[in-house]
């Protein structure tokens, strides 16, 4: 057997191992509930049998093995049980809690990365092409800055910027400038796009209204984002560089552009994908602050909700679907750097 | 004295530990030095936190959402509390709480994993491998998914952060470890007939020190954002506590009438972070010898 397709399937093998370890974790979470949980969310008032039938309903009266298949079994087939929010004669699935929400979560994701990732590689390539020039030195002060910020931070500074907009010129600070600085200010201000600070999305939004709307969250996750994916690519390609080959290639009179595009990229992917994997998968963990700072109706503000009202089978299909998410990334990352990269077939 | 012995080199005496600090601090840039002046700002203000503030930590007054004044500098918050006395006590509660959870997390991972790379075999196996899959899922949402079964508490919040944090340090501890394990001076002590626990404690863990300590530094960042974030989202350190995170989430209406008070205890977070972050760059410069890349 090809040796590529070798490994490719072990790594799908481990994959599916890692997934299926998780999914017994995220399982004994419900098995892991203190023995009053019943009684906390029920209230004080609840009589011994609701408790019961309480305790019945999350199956905590059958052996657990059969309860995990059973579990993964209706996963399998989309149903992730009802949510403790149900009452009776009116059930609320997980499933159709989780379906707008989940889309329109990918919807931010997607659009995050299809801005994040074309910036990042440009920004990098830019910087190892120019290095140590004002340019490198600006970008690389400025994402190392960035990556320590919260995204809250990040978050809150561009909405300050956006209703800055508005007020700046009736604050004190403003009228205490000397009049032509607070208008050139003002001006500047203006330029800023007037993004809506709150994302209300309902699923009846148009789709560009729906981009428009979510461009402020997409934003702050890119700036969080970028750095890290700008910083690697620079790396990356300047340990390129630095090959005997390239050498040739500039011996041959190539221009710095056309050797970077044709012979250092090509050799830096592998490092380069699994640093955009990875970040991908960071930013299933940033859009759970940055859905709440902006009340996006995401998965993540739908999973801080369910963990403050401690609706656990909702914290577990959430829970369950980043985790599967960041393996599938992690895993893709692998398997593309194993297929751009054939030295990696051979480790030392 | 006679010109000989002039002639005669004195051995250069070698460097005591405080002048090689001190020298190494000298020709600390500019960032690193701002960056050792911000951590000692914050920690003087964490430890002396009743005294320094001006009001009590749940001292409430009449008025919500003051303006800023000469009475309240920074204005009240949502329940009339001075924010500038919160925002103190805050220093005090967040880094406290972030630096027993990384103290707890370093206490953990570095002892598995210097014993990992000590016996190899089937106890590093199992450890590496629990290790692999508690890393498969992101932190942040496996901490939301313990909480929600645990509750919000400051104890479950420091074992749960401690306990997933572990794992990166475990993975640092045991690769550097691995190194320094299969060296001659290790098997000269075994050879010499010393325990296990000297072996750890004086042979391979003063070798692994650096990159340990530098580690504490990003670590401290990172459990420091997670709880921040946490607390932000409401399910991390609970009021009345004072911390950072929730403060800004408490504030957060403020910035719709163009307020930056919300974005001052944020501002904290984030000057702490970057501060660590130049201190531990230059750290990593200065103990590993590298250069930056030409």
């Amino acid at each position: 057997m090809n040796p590529v397709v070798r490994t490719v399937l072990q790594r799908l093998g481990l994959g599916l191992i890692t997934l299926f370890i998780v999914t017994i974790i995220i399982f004994s979470a419900i098995a892991m509930l203190p023995g009053d949980f019943a009684k906390a969310m029920l209230g004080q008032s609840a009589t011994p049998e609701t408790v019961a039938a309480f305790q019945r309903e999350i199956g905590i009266d059958r052996p657990p093995v059969e309860r995990y298949f059973a579990w993964v079994g209706q996963i399998v087939q989309g149903d992730f049980g009802s949510s403790f929010a149900s009452r009776t004669g009116y059930r609320r699935t997980v499933a159709e809690i989780i379906a707008p929400r989940l889309y329109n979560t990918m919807f931010l994701a997607v659009m995050t990365a299809l801005i994040a990732v074309p910036l990042a590689l440009g920004l990098g390539i830019l910087a190892a092409l120019y290095r140590n020039s004002w340019f490198d030195r600006v970008v690389n002060t400025v994402t190392l800055t960035t990556i320590s910020f919260p995204e809250f931070f990040v978050a809150y500074m561009l909405a300050y910027l956006i209703i800055s907009r508005d007020t700046f010129i009736g604050t004190e600070f403003a009228q205490s400038l000397p009049e032509w600085l607070a208008a050139s200010i003002n001006w500047v201000l203006n330029l800023v796009p007037k993004f809506p600070t709150l994302a209300n999305i309902s699923d009846r939004t148009p789709f560009w209204e729906h981009v428009w709307r979510a461009a402020l969250p997409s934003i702050t996750l890119t700036l969080v984002i970028v750095a890290h994916m700008m910083r690697m690519t620079r790396v990356a390609i300047i340990n390129m560089l630095a090959s005997p080959y390239i050498d040739m290639a500039r011996l041959k009179g190539m221009s710095p552009m056309a050797i970077v595009l044709r012979h250092a990229l090509p050799n830096a992917w592998a490092p380069i994908v699994t640093v955009i994997a990875f970040n991908l998968a960071y930013l299933i963990v940033g859009v759970v602050v940055v859905e709440v700072v902006f009340v996006y109706p995401g998965i993540g503000q739908l999973m801080v909700d369910a963990v403050k009202s401690r609706d656990v089978p909702v914290v577990q299909a959430c829970a369950l679907i980043f985790a599967a998410t960041y393996i599938l990334l992690n895993l893709t990352a692998d398997i593309i750097s194993i297929a751009t990269n054939p030295r990696l077939l051979h480790p030392r | 004295m006679t010109s000989t012995e002039h002639a005669v080199a004195v051995p250069r005496q070698r460097r005591t530990r405080a002048s090689r600090i001190k020298t190494a601090l000298k020709k600390a840039p500019f960032s690193a030095w701002f960056g050792i002046v911000v951590i000692l700002g914050y920690v003087f203000v964490a430890l002396l936190a009743p005294w320094i503030a001006p009001y009590g930590e749940t001292q409430v007054f009449t008025e919500a959402f003051a303006p800023w004044s000469q009475e309240f500098i920074v204005g009240t918050d949502q329940l009339g509390r001075d924010v500038l006395t919160r925002l103190i006590y805050g220093a005090r509660n967040t880094i406290g709480i972030a630096f027993a959870t990384t103290l707890l997390s370093f206490a953990v991972g570095v002892t598995l994993g210097l014993l990992a790379a000590m016996y190899r075999g089937w106890l590093d196996q199992i450890l590496s491998r629990a290790v692999d899959v508690l890393m498969s899922i992101p932190s942040l949402i496996f901490a939301l998914m313990l909480l929600s079964i645990f509750g919000s508490s400051v104890t479950s919040l420091i074992l749960i952060i401690a306990l997933l944090d572990s794992t990166r340090v475990f993975r640092l501890a045991r690769a550097v470890g691995l190194n320094v394990a299969v060296m001659e001076y290790v098997e000269a002590a075994q050879l010499r007939g010393e325990g296990p626990r000297w072996i750890l404690t004086k042979e391979i863990l003063p070798n692994v020190l650096p990159p340990l300590i530098a580690e504490f530094g990003l670590r401290f960042c990172f459990v420091f954002l997670t709880i921040a974030a946490l607390s932000f989202l409401g399910v991390g350190i609970q009021p009345p506590t004072a911390d950072w995170g929730s403060m800004v989430r408490e504030n957060a209406t403020l910035i719709t009438y163009g307020d930056i008070t919300p974005l001052l205890p944020a501002g904290a977070i984030a000057l702490l972070t970057v501060s660590v972050n130049f201190v531990v760059d230059w750290f990593l410069h200065a103990t590993s010898g590298l250069r930056d890349e030409k």
